[in-house]
């Protein structure tokens, strides 16, 4: 068996992530580190070694779905990997994220108040408010942390319903960071390697 | 006897370059060529499957080359 190197227990800080937004959802800031690292990787470097290696969450699903024996190991439909579905749903992502974002603005700007809620598959609001407590931080900080939260649950849900459903690392067909990072591995690499 | 030899043949065009088949190749024949799609080296490839099962676009199979 191969040896274990110190990244390939990143699923522990997955895991530990999800379950601290649960006890103070500031915690939810420390997410950024999985949108802003495959990003620097991908432009510095031009490759996606984030999902192979570092990819914390792909590794809890492949532990659960692989190990844990949780997947069912069917083959994905066509449709969930075709260009449209992946492209699409980095639209719809974003797009949410932006909306994300402006939720934050307003609340910054003293236009919105601070809804402590998190919001599950763009859909269902959840009550949150046993993880915060208002002291300290601007309500701003505290919105960003619900709203984005609310994407990190979101998509973990997503996951973990593909991983059922599917292969363990099914949420890597439709990762909007991994068909962002691919796409700026393209618009890198294209010329030197030809497709 | 004719001599077959099975290797991993990769769709470039529906790969995410995940790099799932690059973990579990035990010879190291994966490799994902600029962060855009895996390729195969066919010299070290013996066509053992691993890639297949592991691939979660199920973009690759082996086969049989003359």
């Amino acid at each position: 068996m191969a040896q274990k190197r110190w990244y390939d227990y990143l699923w522990i800080f997955s895991a530990l992530y999800l379950v601290l937004g649960f006890f103070n959802i500031l915690f939810a800031w420390i997410g950024l580190l999985c949108f802003f690292i495959p990003i620097i990787i991908s432009a510095v470097f031009g490759t996606k070694s984030y999902c192979g290696r570092y990819c914390g969450r792909g590794q809890l699903f492949q532990l659960l779905g692989g190990k844990c024996g949780l997947s069912r190991q069917k083959e994905i439909p066509a449709f969930l990997r075709s260009h449209w579905f992946r492209y699409g749903f980095l639209i719809f992502f974003f797009t949410m994220f932006f909306n994300m974002l402006y939720n934050t603005y307003l609340v910054f700007a003293g236009a919105g108040t601070l809804k402590q809620v998190v919001t599950l598959l763009w859909t269902f609001k959840l009550p949150w408010n046993w993880a915060y407590t208002a002291a300290g931080v601007a309500p701003w900080v505290a919105q960003f942390a619900f709203g984005f939260y609310s994407v990190m649950l979101t998509s973990t849900v997503l996951g973990l319903i593909t991983m059922l459903l599917f292969r363990p690392r099914s949420w890597c067909v439709y990762c909007p960071m991994g068909t962002m990072t691919q796409l700026i591995c393209t618009a890198k690499n294209h010329k030197k390697i030809n497709l | 006897m004719v001599k077959t030899k099975k290797t991993a043949v990769i769709n470039k065009k529906l790969c995410v370059g995940c790099g799932c088949c690059q973990a579990v190749c035990p010879l190291k024949a994966v490799t994902v060529q600029g962060g855009m799609f895996a390729v195969v080296n066919t010299d070290l490839c013996v066509g053992c499957g691993k890639c297949v099962k592991a691939c979660p676009a199920c973009v690759i199979k082996v086969e049989v080359q003359a």
